[in-house]
């Protein structure tokens, strides 16, 4: 009889997660050669990640963010709004540029549904962002110092009743909500009295918005799934199979904010760990239940507070290292891949983030000294990364070409390097992204 | 106890500071001396931070009890006595980019170092940038960025400054994540600084200090 999820051990979770990877099941690939391709670049990219032999060639897998609206002449506007034009710009970009994988198409997320729950944590292009230019978060405090005991005691009810009327201009009213866990007997106080919030005008028509909001994301996720399904029918692997983000960051990036978390560092140590250890499980959670879904291992991971110089050394391994690791192993327990993503700098990390079981994880680097980052961590992951943004947006195409032929130079020996940029690709000249591609095609084969 | 004030604030030790600063007041001594020390302890943070002892946590907490320090001091305060200074900076985060924490970090560092900074926020059009440097004839202004659209909004501002027919009166210093030489040269830039540190020793090369 098959084991339950529970009752796999890890390496068996992680089979079969790579099992559906490999050969997803129900699809009609457009071609033979189509099936063909689409196997070839997952081995490409397991080879690469589990260090266990050299791929064919140096992999490449570019992270992009609005640059397929840009590649087709729209605006992140023109896709955030219009599903049908997101479809199209992913697909025709995609397509035409032949990598190794693909990140999805969830980068561009449906900004009418943030224009309905009158979204304040971020602001979007037509909306306190040009047109022209990606989402950007708007820095504050969601979470006040002095509300951490409400976080640690009920993580749930905190976002539902706290964090959400503060990141949601319209869902003020859920604040009156009662704890969930309280409905547990018939007796009235057990019961009715928590459905009462239910009955409040202001609740209600929160709800609506709520509906409305859940309307539009499913007008948009359709699309998002045509994509990954053609893409997938014309061999073209997700990279992508789920998210979540290291427990010091969640606190610092959106809910205390970048000052707040570092002055709590402080004042008030001992509440911030307890916080951080609160998150953790969470955070495995959500990304090993995406992969799963996904049927995809690789779980990203991007990191922003524990970069060099944003912490000093006995700050990352009190605040930031510990539960990260934790979320590492978390994640391996579950089957997954884990693939934190460095942005900015990590070079005073290197030797910290060593400590990891060996083949099991993708370390990615933005402006990292990639010399530094084979040398270190060459044995023990695969790393990626770092082909540098201001060469592809800025550079000639011999520049992009001398410096792709540099990084795999240096990263490519032996195998367990994956091509990638460092900072996110937006509005990028077509030319230079093929210069890269082709030459990674063609300086990268393993011989 | 001068000494103390600006050893404690230096070590960061919010309480003892200000409970030194506390006592300091009801012995009536005067608010200036006190902010005095506090700017004392400033610099003391602001070259930790250069020499790699401290890093942006440590810059952004001493900032923290200065807040305090000056709620404290502030009412019992007369006239706000000037402050001898190295030169003036104009400095903003670029249109189109709300990111402020690089920014932040050079607007402390020149503060500690002598320099009257005028700190124009996040998302500055270039218009904005051209109005300070005519109307205060600032010398020195300072660009920061840390989303690549910046490399097009760095080289617009610049531009606009060169068309005001401002452009030989100020030198313009580029920052941000994403940031090199050759970005500086794109945007046609004096300077570009990889950190805050080298923004500081830009700043005093351009006042010849």
């Amino acid at each position: 009889m098959e084991k339950k999820w529970g009752e796999l051990t890890p390496d068996e979770k992680k089979q079969d997660l790579i099992n559906k990877w490999v050969s997803p099941e129900g699809v009609e690939y457009n071609s033979p050669e189509a099936e063909k391709l689409y196997k070839e670049r997952v081995t490409r990219l397991l080879d690469a990640v589990e260090l266990k032999k050299e791929p064919d060639r140096v992999p490449i897998v570019p992270m992009l963010g609005f640059y397929p609206a840009h590649y087709c002449g729209y605006t992140p506007y023109d896709v955030m709004y219009d599903y049908d034009k997101l479809l199209e710009t992913f697909e025709k970009c995609y397509m035409e540029m032949q990598v190794d994988a693909h990140g999805g198409a969830v980068v561009s997320p449906p900004g009418r549904m943030f224009d309905i729950l009158d979204y304040k944590l971020y602001s979007w292009p037509g909306h306190g962002v040009a047109k022209e230019h990606s989402y950007q978060c708007n820095e504050g405090e969601y979470m006040m110092a002095d509300e951490y005991d409400a976080l640690i005691q009920d993580p749930t009810l905190f976002f539902l009743t706290t964090y959400y009327p503060r990141i949601f201009g319209k869902l003020g009213a859920l604040g009156a909500f009662p704890p969930i866990t309280n409905n547990q007997e018939m007796y009235g106080g057990f019961s009715a009295v928590n459905f009462l919030p239910f009955g409040v005008p202001d609740v209600q028509e929160a709800f609506k918005l709520l509906f409305e909001a859940g309307a539009e994301a499913l007008k948009w996720i359709e699309p998002v799934g045509i994509f990954a399904a053609k893409m997938t029918a014309a061999g073209l692997p997700t990279f992508f199979g789920g998210g979540c983000k290291v427990p010091y960051d969640i606190i610092g990036d959106t809910m205390r904010g970048s000052r707040g978390i570092m002055v709590d560092m402080y004042r008030q140590p001992d509440k911030l760990l307890e916080a951080i250890e609160t998150m953790t499980p969470i955070a495995v959670k959500m990304g090993a239940s995406n992969a799963r879904a996904n049927n995809c291992p690789v779980v990203f991971i991007p990191l922003h507070k524990g970069a060099d110089g944003f912490l000093s050394d006995e700050q990352f391994k009190k605040f930031y290292w510990p539960n990260f690791k934790k979320l590492l192993l978390g994640l391996i327990d579950e089957g997954c891949i884990p693939f934190p993503w460095a942005e900015g700098g990590y070079n005073s990390r290197l030797e910290v983030i060593r400590d990891i079981p060996k083949g099991k994880v993708i370390w990615g680097f933005d402006l990292t000294d990639m010399a530094k980052a084979k040398e270190i961590l060459g044995d023990v992951c695969c790393i990626t990364g770092n082909m540098p943004i201001d060469v592809l947006t800025l550079g000639t195409k011999q520049q992009v070409e001398d410096r792709t032929k540099k990084l795999i130079d240096t990263c490519g020996k032996g195998g367990g390097y994956i091509m990638m940029n460092g900072a996110v690709i937006e509005n990028v000249s077509p030319t230079n992204i093929q210069a890269w591609i082709d030459t990674t095609k063609e300086y990268g084969v393993y011989k | 106890m001068a000494e103390n004030l600006v050893n404690t604030l230096a070590d960061l030790k919010e309480k003892e500071t200000l409970k030194i600063v506390e006592d300091r007041l009801n012995a009536g001594e005067d608010p200036m001396a006190i902010l005095n020390d506090a700017r004392k302890a400033l610099e003391t943070v602001g070259n930790r931070f250069a020499d790699g002892t401290y890093f942006i946590p440590d810059l952004v907490y001493s900032g923290e009890i200065l807040k305090a320090i000056t709620d404290m001091v502030k009412p019992k305060m007369g006239k706000e006595v000037e402050v001898k200074r190295l030169g003036k900076v104009v400095i903003g985060t670029v249109a189109g980019d709300i990111h402020d924490i690089g920014k932040d970090i050079v607007v402390f560092m020149l503060d500690v170092n002598g320099f009257e900074v005028t700190d124009l926020g996040v998302d500055v059009p270039a218009e904005k940038f051209v109005e300070v440097i005519k109307e205060s004839g600032v010398p020195i202004v300072g660009l920061s960025g840390f989303l690549t659209l910046a490399y097009d909004s760095m080289k617009d501002t610049v531009e606009a400054i060169n068309k005001a027919g401002l452009r030989d009166k100020v030198n313009i210093m580029i920052g941000g994540g994403q940031i090199t030489e050759e970005v500086m040269k794109f945007t046609g830039a004096d300077a570009y600084g990889k950190d805050a540190m080298t923004g500081v020793a830009l700043a005093k090369k351009w006042v010849g200090a």
